[in-house]
């Protein structure tokens, strides 16, 4: 192995894939053969192979997906390197490439040696996690002691042919059209989607749309038009057309209703996809609307099931964004003091709430709202803040470090917070967290606990979403500068909607559940697992 | 289901007698097939699989007999049979059949030939929760002038002033040039909330609407509405900003009655709770620069999509319908060929036509069974079903021709012999 490794130091990138293939059929086989000896053994092995994974689990977990995904960025049908690689390569993946293979191949050349030595210790490990999470991905685990493997989600795979070529044959099998991509995606983010506005998706599909429901066809056209926007929102909206969905839902004969409403479910989860990528609040609603759903015994008559879901659903409304907002509101005013001068980013509605409450309670502050390009929504959260009476001050982020002397808090709104402490927001916000550390203002983070997410992310680069670029032309005096801009050939336009903060920035968050630290969030996950 | 459509064929071509007096409006053939056919195409290519058509009994019968119908409108054709005395209008054709009528409807009228991605018109009616999408387009010149109409033409009708708003898919305003006395006059209410307006006259109304299932109660409470274009739809657009809807309180019981007439319009749909919640938590505005929330936290809302490129014609004067003849070639791109014949540019030629020799045919329809005598020089013509064009002595060459249709055979104007 150490020799077949040294080998492929000096050897560009294409043959390495090919090395590796040969390499990876030999252990395959190698594998196979352990699997037949530790067959008696199983219970010791799911024990040590457990302890394993939560060894290299933080490596691992948190390595395959960046590291594969930089590899991939650069050679698509390349097999992902199976070393997972340390953070700080992954952030060099921009650079040439030289230096980072470099870098990984030393490294590879360390964990091959470490992993060698560990196999010929103990002669029936399967030690290699984080090898087989990277195999994993080209194949399925042989045996049920293999731990749990990661796949790459697909929406972050879009320049690999073989990806998009499985989706469309999903989206075509459930009768939904495919969404084309449009115009020049800069290189370091052509792994994701880019869609245009002006080409909604509703141009593929029949008029009195029979494939899909009516009150999802809207909602994903307000989803790709930007009419409803914000993770509140959007999961409210996707509640409201479950409901309608599940009203209009007749069980066909021979069919259960816990199984066939899920399968019903599927297409419209994929179509509203397509519209716009789903956000996390989204997916955990929908995660909590499935386990409803198949949590109908078979013995429940049709109208009572029915009833069952609206009335869940409405539960989950109340309790998880009404009375979370009322709670979180009401901790945060402890933390609003009089004469407090705090800043806001963006237009966040669980913020604005809090604010709305202060000032009804009767504290005595005033706001700044940053605002940024090209969505502007700094505006629509002034407005909503001069209405109620709060006096406010208007800035762009390029003025940030210009007014924060002025600040006494930064309240941030999150879209998700990730399993590692990381808060996904609205792009800039981790630009306001970092020059409101550089001034020592506390940043404070208001998020309820249905977005919290299991995912892992440390960049903004992996996953993200790209908006529409045609959205940074602007007309000023008639004259659109950037109107031609696909004509250029070396001009590429990025409009990135979220990027991700570190923990080290955000001193508090507040959710309904209390005020934790940022590192305090995969606690509250598995609190939340263990209650579900 | 989504939408319902329903295609008004009932209409008499009353500013086309010359061509109506004989056939139905419906059935007048215009690049050799039945006038509505080409909405039912429309709906068909769309995706509808049911269509409403109101009609009168004796079209019905002849789209019983007529095999292009059999055989090439693949959807279910409801047929509603109304009175042929021309008292009803579109509207109460619509109150006629509300019994029908399960959810939000699509109104197309038979005269409306046109390429229009009609996704267009209804993501707008679905996004925005809109309770009127209609389809306009900016009106081309006719080419050609009429034969038979010698001189400067008629003047136009009577203007249309159609008001929209900034991004231009707003309706505010309409009216028609014959109700303004004194001169346009738009209430001060409607420039607080959009104060940039754009008004357009050149615009061509294609009478497709898409209308929520209230307004159709609604039309079946108030029956004095009879027409959709001429009523029905500047009424809705001045219901916009009337103030009785925005605010929600009864006080008068003589305004009892209206505020009933009006929160039907506005007939909720279930969990309407939850979409102000949405509405509430989104980060967006439709518009910018004034404290209000979104749409002026007004719930009727009327939108309109004007098409700048792409065929759209409402065929019910003479010069449209010649217009139309000629670019529906462009429409359906057929093409025909044969053999001792001179053809150039696009032409039409239905089953049956006998071609003599040494014709030569240009841009022109010729409809079934119709008979060109040798040595025929058509140009732009349109040559009715069972015509016969003889070669008479005369050499005066005259570009263009119009048949009568019917059995006549008779020449209107005379070739030359080649």
């Amino acid at each position: 192995f150490l020799l077949i490794s040294a080998s492929l130091f000096s050897v560009t990138k294409q043959t390495e894939g090919k090395e590796l293939t040969k390499e990876e059929k030999q252990r395959l086989r190698k594998e196979k053969k352990q699997q037949k000896k530790n067959k008696e053994k199983k219970d010791e092995k799911a024990s040590q192979g457990s302890e394993k994974e939560k060894k290299s689990g933080s490596l691992a977990a948190a390595a395959p997906q960046p590291p594969a995904k930089s590899t991939t960025v650069k050679t698509p049908s390349a097999v992902p390197a199976p070393a997972p690689v340390s953070v700080p390569s992954s952030l060099e993946a921009p650079a040439p490439v030289d230096k980072p293979s470099k870098t990984k191949a030393e490294l590879k050349a360390e964990r091959r040696a470490r992993q060698e030595a560990e196999r010929a210790s103990k002669p029936g490990k399967k030690g290699e996690p984080g090898q087989q999470a990277a195999s994993g991905k080209q194949k399925a685990p042989p045996s049920e002691l293999q731990p749990v493997i990661k796949r790459l989600p697909e929406h972050i795979q879009v320049d690999n042919p073989d990806v998009l070529k499985k989706l469309a044959k999903k989206l075509e099998r459930q009768q939904i059209p495919l969404r084309l991509d449009y115009g020049y995606k800069v290189s370091l983010f052509s792994h994701l989607h880019q869609y245009s506005r002006k080409a909604p998706l509703t141009q593929q599909l029949s008029i009195p749309s029979t494939v899909i429901h009516p009150a999802v066809v809207r909602l994903g056209l307000q989803y790709s038009q930007g009419i409803v926007a914000g993770s509140n929102a959007r999961s409210v909206a996707l509640l409201h057309a479950f409901k309608q969905v599940i009203r209009d839902y007749i069980t066909p004969p021979n069919e259960e209703l816990s199984r066939d409403l899920v399968n019903k479910l599927k297409p419209y989860i994929s179509f509203l996809n397509q519209c716009r990528p789903l956000s996390a609040s989204m997916g955990n609603a929908i995660k909590y609307v499935k386990k409803e759903i198949s949590n109908i015994s078979s013995q429940c008559k049709e109208e009572e099931a029915k009833s069952k879901l609206l009335n869940c659903i409405e539960w989950y409304i109340k309790e998880k964004i009404i009375l979370a907002a009322k709670a979180i509101a009401e901790s945060s005013i402890e933390k609003i003091n009089n004469e407090d001068v705090i800043l806001v980013y963006g237009c966040s509605s669980l913020v604005n709430h809090i604010l709305f409450e202060a000032f009804e309670k009767g504290r005595k502050f005033r706001v700044i709202v940053v605002d940024s390009r090209p969505r502007l929504e700094g505006r629509e959260a002034l407005r909503r803040l001069v209405q109620r009476g709060i006096s406010c001050t208007y800035v762009l982020i390029s003025a940030v470090s210009y007014i924060l002397p002025e600040v006494s808090k930064v309240f941030l709104g999150a879209h998700a917070l990730l399993a590692n402490g990381y808060v996904m927001s609205r792009v800039g916000t981790s630009q306001i967290a970092l020059v409101a550390r550089a001034f020592n203002v506390p940043v404070l983070v208001c998020c309820e606990t249905y977005k919290f997410c299991e995912r892992v992310q440390t960049d903004s680069f992996v996953s993200n979403e790209l908006d529409d670029p045609d959205d940074l032309m602007v007309t000023r005096n008639g004259k659109t500068q950037l109107e031609s801009w696909q004509e250029v050939p070396s001009l590429g336009l990025l409009n990135l909607v979220y990027d991700v903060t570190p923990p080290d920035f955000v001193d508090l968050v507040i959710t309904e559940l209390g005020m934790i630290p940022c590192t305090s969030v995969p606690v509250v996950l598995r609190v939340k697992n263990v209650d579900q | 289901m989504e939408l319902q459509a329903v295609l008004m064929a009932a209409g008499g071509g009353s500013r086309m007698t010359d061509l109506t007096y004989n056939t139905p409006k419906p059935m007048l053939p215009v690049g050799n097939k039945p006038l509505m056919w080409y909405p039912l195409n429309l709906l068909e290519r769309v995706g509808f699989e049911e269509v409403i058509v109101i009609t009168t009994k004796e079209v019905q019968k002849m789209m019983s007999t007529d095999p292009k119908m059999k055989q090439e409108v693949k959807m279910k054709l409801d047929v509603v049979c109304i009175q042929e005395d021309g008292d009803m209008g579109t509207a109460d054709a619509l109150r006629y059949i509300q019994q029908k009528i399960k959810t939000d409807v699509l109104v197309v009228s038979c005269d409306l030939i046109s390429d229009v991605a009609l996704h267009e018109v209804v993501d707008l009616f679905r996004a925005h929760n809109a309770t009127l999408a209609m389809l306009m387009s900016k009106a081309h010149e006719f080419t050609e002038t009429v034969p038979g109409q010698k001189g400067k033409k008629k003047t136009a009708e009577q203007r249309d002033f159609v008001g929209v708003d900034q991004s231009g898919k707003r309706l505010l305003f309409m009216a028609n040039e014959a109700d303004l006395e004194d001169g346009l006059s738009v209430r001060k209410s409607i420039l607080r909330k959009h104060p940039r307006m754009h008004i357009k006259t050149g615009l061509v109304d294609a009478h497709l609407y898409c209308l929520k299932k209230a307004v159709v109660d609604f039309l079946t409470e108030n029956k004095s509405i009879s027409s959709i274009r001429g009523e029905l739809v500047p009424l809705l657009v001045r219901k916009q900003f009337s103030k009785t809807l925005s605010k929600q309180k009864m006080k008068d019981d003589s305004e009892d009655q209206t505020q009933k007439k009006n929160d039907e319009l506005l007939i909720s749909s279930r969990d309407e709770s939850l979409l102000q919640l949405a509405q509430e938590r989104s980060c967006w505005n439709d518009h910018h620069g004034d404290m209000s929330e979104a749409y002026h936290g007004g719930k009727l809302r009327c939108y309109v999509h004007i098409m700048d490129q792409g065929l759209c014609y409402r065929v019910n004067t003479l010069a449209a319908y010649i217009e139309a003849n000629r670019l529906v070639s462009q429409l359906l791109s057929l093409r025909c060929s044969c053999m001792s014949l001179f053809f150039s540019f696009t032409i039409n030629i239905a089953m049956n036509v006998q071609l003599k020799c040494l014709c030569s045919i240009q841009g022109s329809v010729i409809c079934s069974n119709a008979v060109i005598g040798r040595g025929a020089d058509l140009k732009y013509c349109l040559v009715g079903s069972g015509q016969r064009i003889e070669p008479e002595g005369e050499k005066r060459q005259n570009k263009q021709a119009e048949i009568k249709l019917g059995s006549e055979i008779s020449v209107l104007n005379f070739f030359s012999i080649q």
